[in-house]
């Protein structure tokens, strides 16, 4: 150990003039930013409610089932997904189609979110390409368990996100929430 | 003679209000100045009617959390001491101010007001006193919670105390010795003479030594980190694991009631107290033969801004300087402040004492 390394000096100053220069650095951005500079930003936060971080086109959020032309579910109750799904989060209960040259189409199409693991699977395993993950919403919350599930009826009503990767539907409010 | 007893009692306020909103203000800058050093924006979602003001609603918002807590009491405390300690803590936090001078004398009429709450002698000494009995809460809250993470909390702030106040008192002595006094008022009033006819003959010209050794033992004597010990939050939580609500916040806010002290301190012994460079009663006297008069008031007013400037810097570097450094380990600090400060001290007493005799006399 060198002389003056002992005496931790200088290693002090050296640490406090590189904190010391971020501080000027980011308080000039500061204040550029509120003299009108709007592209001058002193700090790398993205204020969460109000500003968003654009997501990637390829993140899995909530899910949706694709409708086909007349607004009827494009599944087919097959049950893959609910075979392949990890968690067993989903819940199928399939009945006869009206037309008959579609074989079968859910009767319910539930799936647990509290239990969803969001691997992906059961995007991959679709062969009817009737349920997706791109709706870019990621805010589901709930104060019961129950809330988690969504029904048929509220998958159905999604649209994917927009280009940008901002969500184009609200958010399904959970029955509980409703106050 | 109600006058007078009004002047004291301003005097006393001006510095109670200084200090109490300063420490309260402190909660502010820590966050705000953390946030600014690492890159982020800092607490800002308090508001009142949408109004943010940057965050400047947070302390007002800490104060009604901490109030409308809990105010818990373990079974086995000992409830007396467990309840005194914080207000020992802060007591002495806030008294230590009281013999810092925050400017020269004020002259109304006849009467010669002198800016500080009390005017000592040994104000130097009675401010370290004061510093020296805040420990005293530390050690009542780690004795009286009954738990064994407390207890050596407040042991460690024993311990800390000790070695960081002998090397505050041993680095102060070369200042002492320099400025002949003990009094803050008089080692301001000195540190206006210049050196060599142009370098205002401040504390950390005469006494560079000093002002570093003084400087890292009052930040141990703040408890914060890099000597936070006591507290250790990741180890031991420290002295104050079993209080809850305001009793908490009253020893977060001796911590910074501490840093404010000891921000004046420095700015009183090595910063040059309330005096601006080249100032004098009756306004600027320049080396180079240019003078500028001042009315008396704004002479004073000038005086009492610059102190408060150099202290809010000093609180500054603290603040640096604890979101900078990473905490030493318990023997790190107590070989730093045995083998380190304190030789070091000595040697600048020493070394002050060979410059005074071969001078002869006090430059």
């Amino acid at each position: 150990m060198k002389i003056a390394q002992r005496f931790y000096l200088r290693e002090v100053l050296s640490g406090l003039v590189l904190t010391g220069r971020h501080f000027f650095a980011n308080m000039g951005k500061h204040v550029a930013h509120a003299l009108g500079r709007k592209n001058a930003r002193g700090a790398v936060t993205i204020q969460y409610p109000e500003e968003r971080r654009p997501l990637s086109p390829r993140l899995r959020s909530l899910h949706r089932l694709v409708r086909r032309e007349d607004g009827s579910p494009r599944c087919v109750a097959c049950m893959m997904c609910e075979t392949v799904c990890p968690a067993r989060c989903i819940y199928i209960v399939a009945d006869e189609h009206p037309n008959p040259e579609i074989e079968k189409m859910p009767a319910r199409f539930d799936i647990d979110l509290g239990k969803c693991v969001f691997c992906g699977f059961c995007v991959e395993a679709c062969p009817e390409d009737a349920i997706r993950m791109d709706t870019g919403i990621l805010e589901f919350s709930s104060y019961s368990r129950r809330g988690m599930i969504y029904t048929k009826e509220m998958l159905l009503a999604l649209e994917p996100a927009g280009a940008d990767g901002v969500p184009r539907s609200p958010v399904p409010i959970p029955p509980d929430r409703i106050v | 003679m109600i006058l007078d007893f009004g002047i004291v009692l301003g005097r006393v306020a001006f510095v109670m209000m200084f200090i109490l909103n300063l420490g309260g203000l402190l909660t502010w800058v820590e966050r705000k100045q953390s946030a600014i050093m690492q890159d982020r924006i800092g607490a800002n979602r308090a508001s009142i009617f949408g109004l943010r003001i940057m965050g400047l609603f947070h302390p007002l918002a800490d104060a009604i959390k901490m109030l409308t807590k809990e105010d818990f009491l373990p079974a086995r405390a000992d409830r007396f001491l467990f309840k005194l300690a914080p207000f020992v803590s802060v007591f002495f936090g806030l008294v230590a101010f009281a013999s810092i001078p925050f400017g020269d004398t004020l002259r109304v009429g006849e009467r010669v007001i002198p800016l500080q709450a009390v005017t000592l002698n040994v104000g130097l000494l009675y401010v370290f006193a004061m510093l020296s009995l805040g420990v005293y809460g530390v050690m009542m809250a780690g004795w009286s919670s009954a738990n064994n993470y407390a207890l050596l909390g407040g042991q460690r702030a024993a311990a800390l105390m000790i070695s960081a106040e002998i090397a505050i008192g041993a680095s102060i002595m070369g200042v002492v010795m320099w400025y002949g006094s003990l009094s803050l008022q008089d080692i301001a009033r000195a540190q206006g003479e210049l050196l060599f006819g142009w370098i205002p003959k401040w504390g950390i010209i005469t006494q560079p030594l000093a002002f570093i050794l003084f400087l890292t033992a009052g930040i141990a004597a703040t408890k914060r980190i890099p000597f936070d010990m006591p507290e250790g939050e990741s180890e031991i939580i420290g002295y104050f694991v079993e209080y809850s609500g305001m009793k908490f916040g009253m020893f977060a806010m001796a911590d910074f009631l501490e840093t404010v002290v000891i921000a004046g301190l420095t700015t009183s012994l090595f910063l040059g107290g309330w005096q601006v460079p080249y100032l004098y009663d009756t306004g600027f006297r320049f080396p180079w033969g240019a003078a500028l008069d001042l009315p008396h008031l704004l002479v004073v007013l000038l005086q009492v801004g610059s102190f408060s400037l150099k202290i809010v810097l000093m609180i500054f570097l603290m603040m640096l300087i604890r979101w900078t450094l990473p905490r030493f380990r318990y023997d790190q600090a107590m070989r730093l402040g045995w083998l380190g400060l304190f030789p070091l001290a000595i040697l600048n007493i020493v070394i002050t004492g060979a410059i005074l005799l071969a001078w002869g006399t006090r430059p």
